[in-house]
């Protein structure tokens, strides 16, 4: 049995959670750079403000209903997330985190009154985070899915959906559409409606065989979960990226060079913070340069650096993040967005290396294990090379960004006594 | 050739396993008698998902020696007693109080204070229950 549990409209939520007065409220939540609406509440969407609107197509919208928005705040729905995979694993005797706002759910018991237990999980989450989610179970992962949805969808499911009958199958599968099921894209979709198949019902009763040659393996495996044999298993620890990318667009267009080498050193002390995190080395590192696709004259251009010897020193990494941004950077235009990825990594653990090869010193691994831990301890940032520039004049706008509640002694919720 | 990873310890608090060199001679007698150093964290927080931190404002809670300025540990998955100090939220604004259920109020911990009814238009929702609160006598990092 598994069960997906899946977060309501989590940003917007996690905005609501240490401010009670916006619950049951419209809550809008921006994209990066405030420029998009990522996040709605169930209020915001009964407004009819559309999904990753543009914000100034929809201000008015905002504006007339006094709507409350934010910027997006990363480390509070980071957090936020992890505490609700945490409530959930005393459920669990399996846990797979498929995403932000995603949990796979092997219950414990799997046999008892399942709709009790997906109430239980459901409230739990609320009571401790605060955040509302809607629990779907079923035999196989791509069903639970399905019936997360319908626990949405239908009212009277009060956000629990069990599928464990074959009545409870066929209801699921008749009113659900071929590109709602997991793994069935639009475009597979349409090819599928183009072949007579419009519903999971029907995609349930196709001829495997034929299909699986038509197609693929995965969609037969698709198939047979529909039916409800389970064909994907939960993948408990997430594989470590095989590449790592930091991009952003800039608050304000670069015209000039400084501006934009501060920022391609930010980018590549951020990717390799998580190189690090995951314990790997980079070898080859990717950086690329562009103006906006609206521009009259776009310019987009990347370039590949090779480093001397597998590191994870952000200072090797920044300067040769920095040496791919000055070869790419021209005058004369206006540059939007920036990024660094780390295209070929490899574990640190299994390295092996001989005495012929240089290798990375272990005075850097100690430094960087030194700033990383000040970095953890006071908060991002607050030991980084001098490349980062101390004014960011190109950093992100985010002029609606709540306090980070959760993870700043500085921007605890003050509460009145 | 098989080769093994190094597993990172799963405490993030430091196990001494000899806290005195070995010398030739006498063993400290006290080498037998190590364990944990003590853990804040561990001692105040039994359900570290749902506790949050908070800080208070204001000087209705002196008598029962919240002050302005002391963070609040904030535990949302206990059920609230008649009696627990808690933080709630009264028409959606978070205030932190006694909780009374016999009478269906709010009580301040300072006569200057009147009690705050939760009865008709009032909406009254608790948010957590205050497990305990820390008074700096030093200002604090961070």
């Amino acid at each position: 049995m598994f069960a997906l549990v899946d977060c309501n409209s989590f940003y917007a939520s996690c905005e609501q959670v240490f401010r009670p007065d916006l619950r049951g409220r419209p809550v809008v939540v921006l994209s990066n750079n405030d420029g998009f609406i990522v996040a709605r509440s169930k209020e915001a969407k009964a407004l009819g403000i559309p999904d990753l609107e543009p914000v100034w197509k929809v201000d008015h919208l905002l504006r007339k209903h006094k709507v409350a928005v934010f910027s997006s705040n990363y480390p509070l729905y980071g957090d936020l997330s992890s505490r609700v995979v945490t409530t959930l694993r005393q459920y669990a005797a399996e846990i797979e985190v498929y995403s932000i706002d995603e949990v796979f759910v092997r219950p414990w018991a799997a046999d008892g009154d399942l709709k009790a237990l997906g109430h239980t999980m459901k409230n739990a989450v609320w009571r401790d985070v605060r955040i509302p989610v809607g629990v779907g179970m079923a035999s196989s992962k791509t069903l639970a899915k399905l019936a997360n949805r319908a626990a949405k969808k239908v009212h009277a499911l009060e956000h629990v959906c069990v599928v464990s009958t074959e009545t409870q199958r066929q209801w699921l599968l008749k009113r659900a559409d071929i590109e709602d099921i997991w793994g069935v894209g639009r475009r597979l979709g349409k090819q599928l409606r183009y072949l007579g198949i419009n519903t999971a019902w029907e995609l349930s009763n196709a001829d495997v065989k034929w299909l699986r040659k038509r197609f693929s393996v995965c969609l037969e495996r698709t198939i047979e979960e529909l039916n409800g044999v389970s064909c994907l298993e939960l993948e408990e620890a997430p594989p470590a990226k095989k590449q790592i990318y930091c991009t952003r667009s800039f608050g304000e267009k670069a015209t000039a060079l400084p501006p934009v080498l501060q920022a391609t050193a930010l980018y590549a002390t951020r990717a390799a913070v998580k190189l690090r995190k995951q314990k790997h080395l980079v070898k080859l590192i990717h950086v690329f340069l562009q103006t906006s696709p609206f521009d009259k004259n776009h310019y987009a251009r990347s370039c590949t650096i090779q480093l001397p010897y597998p590191t994870d020193d952000t200072r090797l990494i920044v300067a040769a993040a920095q040496r791919g941004a000055k070869h790419l950077f021209k005058e004369g235009y206006q540059f939007l967005k920036s990024g660094v990825g780390l295209v070929d990594i490899v574990d640190k653990t299994y390295l092996q290396s001989d005495m012929f090869t240089p290798a990375q010193p272990p005075k850097a691994d100690a430094l960087m294990s030194v700033m990383d831990s000040i970095n953890a301890k006071y908060g991002t940032g607050s030991v980084h090379t001098a490349a980062e520039g101390v004014k960011k004049k190109w950093a992100m706008r985010q002029s609606y960004r709540s306090p980070s509640y959760t993870t700043s002694w500085n921007a605890l919720p003050r509460i009145q006594c | 050739m098989k080769i093994i990873p190094v597993r990172e310890p799963l405490s993030r608090l430091p196990l001494h396993l000899f806290t005195h060199r070995v010398r030739a001679g006498f063993p400290s007698p006290a080498d037998d008698y190590i364990e944990q150093p003590l853990d804040l964290n561990e001692h105040l927080i039994r359900h570290p998902a749902a506790t949050y931190y908070a800080r208070a404002q204001g000087d209705s809670m002196l008598q029962l020696g919240i002050y302005d300025g002391d963070l609040l540990v904030v535990d949302r998955s206990l059920e609230a007693h008649h009696g627990d100090v808690v933080i709630a939220a009264v028409n959606g604004e978070l205030t932190c109080k006694v909780l009374d259920t016999r009478l269906g109020r709010l009580l301040s911990g300072n006569n200057d204070f009147p009690p705050i009814p939760c009865t008709g238009d009032t909406e009254l929702v608790v948010e957590g229950v205050v497990i305990a609160s820390i008074r700096y006598h030093r200002v604090c990092a961070g």
